[in-house]
C-alpha cells in the first residue's frame, strides 16, 4: 500500500493532522507549570533512584541508641527519629518507596481496570451487566476501612500483598471511565468496517479500539498515580501501610502523631510532608495538562 | 419518584448483605477470636475449646454467619473486649462526635464554596478568580492528612488559638452553655481543616457551572427585558448553576467517612473514626467489623441520597 503512494504521501505529510504525542509534547512545553512540574519530577525520579543506589536501607533503619532525636547537623541533614534514624536517608528511601508503591498500584489498576472496562463496554449487554453490578458493589465499600481491615487480616504481610490489597479496592474508577469511553468506540464505523471484513473481536479490541482511548488512559493513569501516591502514605500515616522496616513518605510524617514531635521536632515530619504535597502538585499539573492536550477544545497551542 | 427510590432501595438490600458476608469473612481471616483477649493464658486448652463449642466458634462459617446477622439486624454485635460493654452502646457514644464534626464540616463546605464559587464564576478572568482558582489548583492536590497536621501546628501549637485534642475540656458541666460552647470550640479547626479540602470540588463545579450559564439563550433574554445584573445573577444563574451543587451532596458525605477518620486521628477527636483505627489495633474485632458495616451502610446511604437529590432537582433523569 505505502509503496505505491509513496509519492504523494510526501506532498501530503505536510496537512496531516499531528500525532497525539506530538500535541501532548507541545502542550506541555507550551503550559509552563506543567513543563517545569515535568522537569522537577524527573529530576526528583532521578535523584532518588540514583541515591538510594548508594545508600542501604537495612543501615538506614537501624536503631542507633547514642543519636536518638538529633536536631539537623552536618552529619544528620534533617537530624533523627526517636530510634536514631537518619531522617534524610529515611526521606530519600522514603520517596523511592512510595514513587515505586504508587507506580506498581496504577500500573496494576490500570491493567484490571482497563480490561474489565474495555470487555465490558466492547460486548455491551450481558456481559456488560454483569460487570457493571459488580464494579458498583465495589464502589460502595467504604475504601480505607476495608483496605486497614484487609492489611491487618493478611497474615503474611509485605510489599506485595500490600500493592495488591490496594489494587483490590482500586481499580473500579477507571474501569467505569474505559467502559463508558468503549461503548462510544464500538458504535464508530471502523469497527463495523473491520467486523466486516472479518477481524475477530479479539483484534479489534487489542489492536484497534485500545490504541483509540490510549490517550485518556494515560491521562487517568497519571491522575490516579497522584492520587496513588496521596492514599498510600495516608495508610502509612495511620500506620496501616509499610512496615516500619521499609519508610515511605508516610512513615516519616507520621512521627508527627505523637504531639511533642509535632511541636518541637519540624525537621522530622515537615520536609516529607511538603514533598508529598509538591509531588502531588506537580504530578496533578502534569496530567492537567496531558488533560488539556487530549481535548481539542481545551488546547492551549 | 417514589418508583426510584422503591428501585433504587431493592438494589440496595442485596448489596448490603454481600457487604456483611464480606465484613463477616473478613472478620474470621483476621487473627484470634472472641476468646482470645478474654481469658487468661493459663487456661487448660481442653475447657477453651468447650468454651469455643458453647459459643458456637467451632460451627461451620455460614452458621456462623447466620447468627451474627440475625443479631447485628436487632442491633446486637458483641461485646467489646477493650471497654467490657456492648459494642452498639460504645458506637452510640461515639457516634454523636462524628455526626458532629460531619454536620460542622458540611456547613462550613458550603459556606466557603458558594461565596468562592460565585464569585470567581461571575467575575473570571480577574485577579480575584485567578486567586481563587489558585487556591483550588492546590487545594485539589493536597492530601487532606497533610493539610490537617499543618492547620493542628500552625493554629493548635504554634498560635495556640485552638485546642490540640479531644472533644470537650475536661470538667465542664454537661448541659451548660459553657459545655456547648467548649464543645464547639474543639470542634471548629477540625471541622474547618476539613472543609478547607472538601470544599474544593464543590468551587470548581460552581465555577464552571456560572461561566457555562452565563452564555446560555436564557440569560441574553433576561438582560434584553431588562433585568438588573444582580437580579440576572441571583435568579436566573445562581438558580441554574446549583443543580449539580445539590447532586453532589451525597457523595460529599460519602467523601467524608474516609475523611473524618484521617481527622479524627490527627485532631485526637473521639469518634467513631478513632474508635476505629485504636480498636483495629488492640484487635478489638467486634468493634471492628460493626463499624465497618455501619460505614458501608453509610456510605450505601450517601449514594442513594445523591441519586434522589438528582431525581428531584432534574426531571430528566428518572428512571421509567
Amino acid at each position: 500500500m505505502r509503496k505505491t503512494t509513496s509519492p504523494i504521501s510526501a506532498h501530503k505529510e505536510l496537512d496531516k493532522s499531528p500525532s497525539s504525542w506530538s500535541i501532548i509534547w507541545r502542550e506541555i512545553v507550551r503550559d509552563k507549570v506543567a513543563f517545569l512540574s515535568l522537569i522537577f519530577l524527573s529530576l526528583v525520579i532521578l535523584s532518588v533512584y540514583g541515591i538510594s543506589l548508594v545508600l542501604d536501607q537495612a543501615q538506614i533503619v537501624t536503631i542507633d541508641l547514642f543519636e536518638l532525636k538529633q536536631p539537623p547537623s552536618s552529619k544528620y541533614w534533617l537530624g533523627t527519629d526517636y530510634g536514631g534514624r537518619d531522617v534524610f536517608g529515611q526521606l530519600i528511601i522514603g520517596t523511592r518507596n512510595s514513587l515505586s508503591i504508587g507506580i506498581i498500584v496504577t500500573m496494576l489498576t490500570g491493567l484490571i481496570g482497563v480490561l474489565v472496562g474495555l470487555i465490558s463496554g466492547y460486548f455491551g449487554g450481558m456481559v456488560d451487566n454483569i460487570f457493571m453490578r459488580f464494579v458498583d458493589f465495589f464502589m460502595i465499600l467504604p475504601t480505607l476501612m476495608i483496605v486497614i481491615a484487609f492489611v491487618t487480616a493478611v497474615p503474611k504481610y509485605s510489599i506485595v500483598s500490600f500493592s495488591l490489597i490496594m489494587t483490590a479496592f482500586l481499580w473500579m474508577g477507571i474501569a467505569r471511565l474505559i467502559r463508558s469511553k468503549a461503548l462510544q468506540e464500538k458504535e464508530l464505523d471502523y469497527v463495523q468496517a473491520s467486523k466486516t471484513l472479518g477481524s475477530s473481536n479479539l483484534k479489534i479490541m487489542m489492536s484497534q479500539v485500545l490504541p483509540n482511548l490510549s490517550s485518556i488512559i494515560i491521562v487517568t493513569m497519571t491522575l490516579n498515580l497522584a492520587a496513588n501516591i496521596g492514599l498510600e502514605s495516608g495508610l502509612s500515616f495511620l500506620g496501616f501501610g509499610f512496615p516500619e522496616s521499609t519508610p515511605s513518605l508516610g512513615t516519616l510524617v507520621s512521627y508527627a502523631r505523637d504531639p511533642q514531635t509535632l511541636e518541637s521536632r519540624w525537621w522530622i515530619w515537615l520536609p516529607a510532608s511538603l514533598l508529598i504535597l509538591v509531588l502531588m502538585l506537580s504530578i496533578n499539573n502534569v496530567g492537567q495538562a496531558l488533560k488539556r492536550a487530549t481535548d481539542a477544545r481545551q488546547r492551549k497551542g | 419518584m417514589w418508583r426510584t427510590v422503591v428501585r433504587r432501595m431493592t438494589i440496595m438490600v442485596p448489596q448490603i448483605l454481600l457487604l456483611s458476608i464480606l465484613v463477616f469473612l473478613m472478620a474470621k481471616a483476621m487473627p484470634g477470636d472472641a476468646l482470645t483477649g478474654l481469658l487468661d493464658p493459663s487456661i487448660d486448652p481442653a475447657a477453651l475449646d468447650a468454651q469455643r463449642d458453647k459459643l458456637g466458634l467451632n460451627n461451620p462459617w455460614y452458621v456462623q454467619y447466620w447468627d451474627w446477622i440475625t443479631k447485628a439486624v436487632q442491633g446486637n454485635f458483641g461485646q467489646s473486649f477493650r471497654f467490657k460493654m456492648p459494642v452498639s452502646e460504645l458506637i452510640g457514644q461515639r457516634m454523636m462526635n462524628t455526626v458532629w464534626l460531619s454536620l460542622a464540616t458540611l456547613i462550613l463546605t458550603y459556606l466557603i464554596a458558594i461565596p468562592l464559587g460565585i464569585t470567581s464564576g461571575r467575575y473570571h478572568d480577574t485577579w480575584a478568580d485567578r486567586l481563587i482558582t489558585g487556591y483550588t489548583y492546590i487545594g485539589f492536590a493536597a492530601p487532606l492528612f497533610i493539610f490537617a497536621l499543618l492547620m493542628l501546628w500552625v493554629f493548635g501549637f504554634h498560635f495556640g488559638w485552638f485546642p490540640t485534642g479531644g472533644s470537650i475540656a475536661p470538667g465542664v458541666e454537661p448541659g451548660t452553655l459553657h459545655y456547648f460552647m467548649s464543645k464547639f470550640y474543639h470542634l471548629l479547626l477540625p471541622a474547618l481543616s476539613m472543609a478547607l479540602i472538601t470544599t474544593v470540588t464543590t468551587v470548581q463545579l460552581l465555577r464552571s457551572e456560572i461561566i457555562d450559564t452565563k452564555q446560555k439563550d436564557f440569560i441574553l433574554t433576561a438582560r434584553a427585558k431588562g433585568a438588573s445584573e444582580s437580579r440576572v445573577y441571583n435568579r436566573h444563574i445562581l438558580r441554574n448553576s446549583l443543580l449539580p451543587i445539590a447532586a453532589f451532596f451525597g457523595y460529599e458525605i460519602t467523601g467524608l467517612i474516609g475523611g473524618t477518620v484521617f481527622i479524627e486521628s490527627i485532631f485526637s477527636y473521639p469518634g467513631m473514626g478513632e474508635l476505629f483505627l485504636s480498636s483495629i489495633s488492640l484487635r478489638d474485632f467486634s468493634v471492628v467489623t460493626a463499624l465497618v458495616l455501619l460505614y458501608g451502610v453509610a456510605s450505601i446511604l450517601g449514594a442513594l441520597i445523591s441519586d434522589m437529590i438528582l431525581t428531584i432537582v432534574d426531571p430528566r433523569i428518572r428512571i421509567k
